[in-house]
């Protein structure tokens, strides 16, 4: 799920050109291996999926017609949507002070973030996902402060979308807040300095300045918690309900459950198109990045 | 001269042991262009980031018209400051850049336009309004930095190392820039700069600062002259500086150290007084004494020739006396006389040096 966006978004275009530019031999010869792998391994079973979708069990686009028509589905790709939304706004909100103090700090405290930051980001997610498990549960520590607090019952909190939400923005929080302190990191402390000089308060240096600077990092970050939770799995399935199902849980229900491998083969080609479509709105939204740096 | 903007015995201290700023106090005159001159280390910036307020001083006060600045902060000053790396944001163009200031302190709208555009002809950027930072060359942002810092009309002009990312020959028409705005607009400027070339050309007064003390503040020929202190004759200039004692028998006479006794300029001699005396000769005034030469060339000695470097405008010879190193500059050609390994009497008048007395 979440890993393997990263180096893709932030591979620069220019060395991609200029490498094609030099075309010899070796250059093929270095390109041979990768291009199989890729064409084995990544095109030719998304290729199936796309001929599975229209051909499974007959050759038709009613798959897709389902998917828009019938409410169940719209509610399903609505929901992920949606979901992915909230998460993206959650990690900003909670994500941009931790990396604001940790890009604005040159001592110990920044250290001592970067290192929780960075725990948090290499302890597996399943493994994360687990912890919430434990601590939203029946016999977790939720529950118990409720009932020694004497509040009554708790309210059921694990299997509800509060906790798939919850569980995706902690999974995917470290993500953010790394992505906005690469980007923070290379705002000159000069800067705030020649604001404050120039006769702007903090909170007006903070706006005008390092808020607008601090944008690319935002976009970036964004983008990756946002892709990142279209395609999210394992968290809403052991933490959320089936009645808000995401669009991978759907796509496992369909061939698992029903051996419907054609009409999930249509949702997973939907799942690709929109993240495909994102994408290429970010690439014109990185050129932001470019001209301000 | 009256204080405009006043230094009082300010100190700065990051760990309690070591002061990186020592007692330094300095009144500087309303339109004053004043360099704060020394090496790195020295405490210069941190004296100007203390003006600018970005540092509070551990002691001491800083006043502008007697009134008592110390505790404001940056925003709440009226101070110009232009940064080494200019410190422009990317984000807004020169324009932008330059109303900046305007809007922070609520400069009518109505205004706003006419007042860059009157700043940026003034630094010969009126062209350049609607581009990016990123698309003017070093010397331009330099400009705009520069604007930006006036444009307000701040009281006090601080310049931190300001030409130091410039190549040489833009550096010295920046510098003749750089005064021809200070002087239009006649404001009070404080300039820092490590380069002793930049601080004699442009400044009304050099403040020269070495391990975050002062060493003498005072208009830069007067620095190149009479320096105070032995640091101030070797770190600006070319120096010949000799060890000697006063020799109170004989009115102006010195005894220096191996090189034996000297005639020196005696209102000098007599404001020394006694003891331990540093003797400064700069290189230019050490002339060749050729046979008939001046009998005024008093002070003569016989200099080995070590090294020759040749200038095209001027010539410097290395080479020693004595077991003393010893430098002259002589202007124009190099003379026939004059190679590597030769020996020649050099000389120079009583009243060629000055006297440095030693604490």
């Amino acid at each position: 799920m979440a890993g393997g966006l990263s180096p893709a978004a932030a591979l620069p275009t220019e060395v991609r050109t200029r490498a094609a530019r030099r075309r010899s031999p070796a250059v093929w010869l270095l390109l041979g291996p990768p291009s199989l792998v890729l064409t084995l391994l990544f095109m030719l079973p998304i290729g199936l999926v796309l001929v599975t979708s229209i051909t499974d069990p007959r050759m038709s686009l009613a798959h897709y017609q389902r998917i828009f028509t019938v409410p169940l589905y719209t509610h399903v790709m609505l929901n992920t949507f949606v979901t992915s939304l909230v998460v993206t706004a959650l990690c900003l909100v909670l994500g941009y002070p931790v990396a604001y103090v940790m890009a604005r700090r040159s001592d110990w405290v920044s250290t001592l973030l970067l290192t929780i930051v960075a725990m948090s980001f290499w302890t597996g997610f399943l493994v994360r996902t687990y912890a919430w498990l434990v601590i939203l549960g029946s016999k977790g520590p939720v529950t118990g402060a409720y009932q020694a607090l004497g509040l009554g019952p708790a309210p059921q909190l694990l299997f509800t979308s509060f906790a798939s939400t919850l569980g995706m923005t902690h999974i995917l929080l470290p993500y953010m807040i790394l992505a906005l302190f690469a980007v923070m990191k290379k705002i000159e402390p000069d800067q705030l300095k020649a604001a404050a000089s120039l006769g702007a308060r903090p909170r007006a240096a903070f706006a005008a300045v390092f808020l607008p600077l601090s944008l690319p990092g935002v976009v970036n970050g964004s983008l990756l918690v946002f892709v990142s939770c279209l395609g999210f799995f394992v968290t809403p399935i052991l933490l959320g309900t089936p009645r808000d199902m995401m669009i991978s849980q759907l796509i496992n229900q369909q061939i698992e459950e029903l051996l419907a491998w054609g009409f999930a083969s249509a949702v997973a080609v939907i799942l690709l198109i929109a993240t495909g479509l994102i994408l290429v709105v970010y690439n014109r939204f990185a050129g932001l990045d470019r001209l301000w740096g | 001269m009256t204080a405009y903007l006043s230094l009082r015995n300010i100190v700065k201290s990051y760990d309690g042991r070591v002061n990186a700023v020592d007692n330094v106090s300095i009144d500087i005159a309303k339109g004053e262009f004043l360099t704060f001159l020394g090496p790195s280390g020295s405490g210069k910036t941190t004296t100007l980031m203390m003006i600018a307020g970005f540092e509070a001083p551990s002691a001491g006060a800083i006043e502008l018209e007697g009134e008592d600045l110390t505790r404001r902060k940056p925003y709440e000053r009226n101070i110009g400051v232009v940064f080494q790396n200019y410190a422009l944001f990317p984000h807004m163009t020169v324009e932008r850049n330059v109303a900046f200031p305007l809007r922070m302190r609520r400069f009518p709208r109505n205004r706003e336009a006419a007042r860059v555009r009157e700043i940026l002809d003034l630094v010969g950027l009126g062209p350049f309004a609607g581009k990016h930072p990123r698309e003017l060359s070093g010397g331009q942002q330099q400009r705009v930095a520069l604007a930006r810092g006036l444009v307000f009309n701040p009281d006090v002009l601080l310049l931190d190392e300001p030409l130091g990312a410039l190549d040489k020959s833009l550096r010295e028409q920046m510098q003749v820039e750089l005064k021809r705005i200070q002087r239009e607009v006649g404001i009070t400027t404080v300039y820092v700069t490590h380069d002793q070339t930049e601080a004699m050309t442009m400044s009304d007064r050099i403040a020269v600062f070495s391990h975050g003390k002062l060493e003498q503040v005072a208009p830069p020929l007067d620095v190149y002259h009479r320096p105070r202190t032995r640091f101030v004759g070797e770190f600006i200039g070319d120096s010949n500086i000799f060890a000697g004692t006063v020799d109170e028998s004989q009115p102006g006479c010195v005894t220096l150290e191996a090189l034996g006794p000297m005639r020196v300029d005696v209102e000098a001699w007599r404001r020394v007084g006694k003891g331990a005396v540093d003797v400064l000769v700069r290189p230019e005034r050490v002339q060749l004494a050729a046979p008939g030469a001046e009998p005024a060339l008093l002070n003569r000695l016989v200099m080995e020739i070590g090294v020759i470097v040749n200038y095209g405008d001027s010539v410097l010879l290395i080479g020693s006396a004595r077991g003393q190193r010893l430098r002259m500059r002589i202007a124009g050609a190099q003379p026939d006389a004059i190679r590597e390994g030769a020996t020649v009497i050099v000389g120079w008048r009583p009243g060629d040096e000055h006297l440095i007395a030693r604490s």
